[in-house]
């Protein structure tokens, strides 16, 4: 319990260093990875992640220590090396960029694997430090973290804030519409490739905390949150950065408090926990709320059509109560269906539902005209002004009606106005489907 | 160096990984889905846990069990998000897969409080070790992974040769397929699951970075060498084995893990395929972009001449210095179509000329006559066109507009079989 109050009243120096580096790396990361999820290049920063172990690995065998500044310049360096061969794959080969990511990846880190274990078989490099130094960029030591590398991931967030907010209109433009971008003679190619440069940057910086696995998780899972709460670029990446930076934090809170558990994975099941929550619960997009809604649409298109349905009998038959069997012959409908659009419905009082079937209420009667008048209109609106034959609109006019709000249908009505077309009972443009009494016949 | 028994059986390992996954790949490859590999490779961490944890052993059909589950469930969830929000394909492989394996990292370490979760040998595996640990089948000792793999590969080549229309099928267009009754879905989900499986497989013999590579790279040399689905089976499969055989004797020689250096080496034969590659390689689009520039130089060469011995300078000739241009003077030359001292055409090169300048001349009538371009803006295409026009094409110019001058007013030069005998 000391040990989660001495943490949180971050009394340790350490665990500050630690927690402001996690939390600066989260944060530039963040905004760099909503670039690269709405550019699609999510999982460059995977194959940068591995691609960065090969120049490592040289950097070591050339200074011959461990030497936090090499390693970075090594990584950035193989990083980019590996960026440039996807992207000329891509572009001057039929090889496409799933496939390119795979192969870069994978060459690049058998090359590191075979670089390291050279290293640590070479007698010339058996420091105690090296093993470990090398061992640490598989699955990151963040808790190792000091001032220095503290100062280097500040460098690199300033960097890519700078850069984000010098270039903002730019990179948007790049990254909803690049062929516009191009027409409008900004240099796409150029603002791909610093995008690029970018991902590297905070890859390469965020590996000895998170590990080469793990970083493309902080890299595009803030990102990829954001994108559910909104459709605002400037928004999402403000979002982007929170995630980011609230994942590392806690992340590596956890692990200063359960040292055993080391950060990388814990920063990456915090960022995990924060898309999955986005994804259920955000308003506009969230799973959660796209059910309800969904299934709320659902149920207004299943009682308006059970209460056209009812009208339409009405026109056809005789005012009154028309049963569940004759309903079914309107349309495609199950009892439970059938059932649930009758219980709706009259706890809206619009239906007065009995053993023998249901009759429209007075409420219901209007509430009814009104859907009726909606869908003879839109289906009016087809044959006039979509070219629509009569004998096809009624499915297109059913698909549609349940969504037109009252302006639309204003509108439609002046419009029918004008051309003259509107008949003061709407009736309907094609002949009415069967009775059930003639279909019994 | 001499090689060994334990050599070869490593050497055979590798292959037949090579084998099981490089023919699965290839639809991978197709349908772009390599990094499924990846990500599966990645995610079945937290599958193996789990079964460890459960059954507290490390056999390999609970093992194979709690990683198909949880592979099948990556590619599940990651296109049930992709599909259902505005997060793009890739974005949510990466959310999902990145996030399985974090926590299978933390399930490892919380379950297995004494064992060191050893990266290395997740990442690499140890295929060095395969003669140690063998099983007896039929009297023999064999090495188990061995074994393993072989049925997979087995199993996997199997699969492809009987479902071979539909995943062909499925591969190129999914959407034909449903239509014609395949269910697509049902294909990409049994794809899913033969790759889960075989990664799982291979994984413990080989670790992931090289069964990744073998899903991927193979398959996509493949697809640069040839453009038929069995041949592209073909080529993957022995560009696997090679691989494995050839990185495991640069890794003997080299003294590294056999592993990394077999996924080098893939990586070096897609690198070879792109560059070499007899149908749309770096080396033959070069030679094709330079034996085109090469043939119109010459073209614009003769013209020029003929048009000098014409007597017509008023068009300006094309600029021609450089190499290729000293190689096109030297071809007209060795074909005989130029005089000795260079500035003239010898009777033959009078003949091309014809042929060449007719062709242009003629286009000029079409342009001008059909398309309506005015007469001094026929000249800039007909110079483009003149070297594109095949002799079919030339009789049917001719006919049409048998008789015209051009639209400057010059005479369209007969070719040597339409000429009276003089």
């Amino acid at each position: 319990m000391s040990d989660v109050f001495r943490l949180l009243t971050l009394q340790d120096a350490n665990t500050r260093v630690v927690l402001l580096g996690v939390m600066l790396l989260g944060l530039a990361s963040g905004v760099v990875g909503s670039f690269a999820v709405l550019r699609r290049r999510a999982l460059v920063g995977d194959a940068v992640a591995h691609a960065a172990l090969p120049g490592v690995c040289i950097a070591f065998m050339i200074i011959g220590d461990r030497n936090f500044i090499a390693f970075l310049i090594g990584a950035l360096i193989s990083g980019i090396l590996a960026v440039v061969c996807i992207t000329l794959l891509r572009r001057y080969t039929r090889v496409r960029e799933d496939a390119s990511i795979a192969v870069i990846l994978t060459a690049f880190f058998g090359l590191g694997i075979a670089l390291s274990r050279h290293i640590q078989q070479g007698g010339q490099y058996s420091g105690a430090g090296s093993r470990a130094g090398l061992d640490g960029f598989l699955l990151g030591k963040a808790a190792s973290m000091v001032r220095q590398d503290v100062l280097a991931i500040a460098l690199v967030a300033l960097v890519v804030l700078l850069t984000v907010w010098v270039l903002y209109k730019e990179l948007k433009l790049l990254c909803f519409d690049r062929a516009f971008a191009a027409s409008l003679g900004r240099p796409v190619i150029g603002l791909d490739l610093l995008l690029m440069l970018l991902i590297c940057l905070c890859t390469v910086i965020g590996l000895p905390a998170v590990g080469v696995v793990l970083m493309v998780s902080l890299l595009i899972v803030p990102g990829a949150a954001a994108r559910f709460w909104t459709n605002r670029l400037s928004t999402m990446l403000v979002l982007g950065a929170a995630f980011g930076a609230f994942a590392g934090v806690l992340g590596a809170g956890v692990s200063a408090v359960a040292p055993r558990l080391s950060a990388g994975p814990l920063i990456a099941l915090a960022a995990a926990a924060v898309f999955a929550l986005s994804a259920l619960l955000a308003p506009q997009s969230g799973f959660v709320w796209n059910s309800v809604r969904r299934r709320r649409l659902r149920s207004t298109t299943l009682v308006q059509n059970y209460l056209r349905a009812l009208l339409e009998l009405d026109e056809q038959r005789a005012a009154g109560v028309h049963s569940n069997a004759q309903l079914a012959l309107k349309r495609a409908w199950s009892r439970v269906q059938l059932a649930r659009a009758g219980r709706i419905a009259s706890h809206a009082g619009w239906v007065a539902v009995s053993d023998a079937g249901a009759t429209l209420t007075p409420a219901g009667q209007r509430e009814a005209a009104r859907v009726l008048r909606t869908h003879r209109l839109w289906e009016l609106y087809l044959i006039t002004h979509a070219d629509v034959a009569p004998d096809h609109v009624d499915r297109d006019a059913d698909a549609l009606e349940h969504i037109l709000s009252p302006e639309i249908v204003a509108d439609l009505e002046r419009r029918l106005i004008e051309t003259g077309r509107l008949p003061a009972l709407v009736p309907s443009p094609h002949p009415m489907g069967p009775t059930s009494a003639e279909a019994h016949a | 160096m001499s090689i060994s028994s334990a050599d070869a059986w490593v050497a055979a390992t590798a292959a037949l990984c090579g084998v099981a996954c490089g023919v699965p790949g290839v639809y991978l490859v197709l349908r772009r889905m390599s990094l499924l590999g990846d990500a599966i490779s990645h995610a079945v961490l937290p599958g193996l846990a789990a079964a460890f944890i459960l059954t507290g052993t490390r056999g390999l059909f609970p093992m194979l069990a709690g990683a198909m589950i949880t592979g099948i469930a990556t590619a599940a969830i990651s296109s049930f998000i992709s599909r259902h929000s505005k997060v793009p394909e890739d974005a949510s492989l990466g959310v999902v897969f990145s996030s399985l394996f974090a926590l299978g990292v933390i399930m490892i370490t919380l379950a297995a409080r004494d064992v060191d979760l050893d990266a290395n040998c997740v990442l690499y595996g140890n295929i060095e070790f395969t003669p140690l640990d063998t099983v007896r089948l039929a009297g023999l000792a064999l090495p188990r992974s061995f074994v393993t793999l072989a049925c997979f590969a087995s199993l996997n080549i199997a699969l492809v040769s009987v479902f071979y229309k539909e995943l062909k099928l499925v591969a190129f267009d999914g959407a034909l397929a449903t239509a014609m009754g395949f269910s697509a879905g049902i294909i990409h989900y049994a794809l899913l699951c033969v790759v889960a499986a075989t990664t799982v497989a291979s994984f413990e013999a080989v670790g992931s970075v090289l069964v990744v590579a073998m899903l991927a790279a193979p398959g996509t040399a493949a697809t640069l060498l040839s453009d038929k689905l069995s041949r592209i089976l073909w080529i993957a499969a022995l560009l696997a084995i090679a691989a494995a055989v050839g990185g495991y004797a640069l890794a003997v020689v080299f003294n590294t893990p056999v592993a990394a250096v077999i996924s080098v080496v893939l990586g070096a034969q897609v690198a070879l395929a792109v560059i070499f590659s007899p149908r749309d390689g770096l080396v033959i689009q070069l030679w094709r972009q330079t034996s085109l520039k090469l043939r119109i130089r010459e073209e614009d060469l003769l013209g020029r001449l003929y048009r000098r011995q014409e007597g017509r300078t008023e068009i300006e000739p094309p600029a021609l210095r450089g190499l290729i241009s000293w190689l096109a003077f030297r071809r007209l030359r060795r074909k005989g179509l130029l005089d000795a001292p260079g500035t003239g055409l010898t009777p033959a090169g009078s003949r091309a000329g014809d042929r060449l300048i007719g062709s242009h001349r003629l286009w000029e009538i079409f342009l001008n006559q059909r398309l309506g371009l005015p007469p001094d803006h026929v000249h800039d295409p007909s110079e483009r066109m003149e070297h594109f026009i095949s002799p079919a094409m030339e009789q049917e110019l001719r006919a049409e507009f048998d008789g015209l001058k051009d639209p400057q007013g010059r005479e369209i030069p007969q070719p040597e079989r339409d000429r009276p005998a003089s």
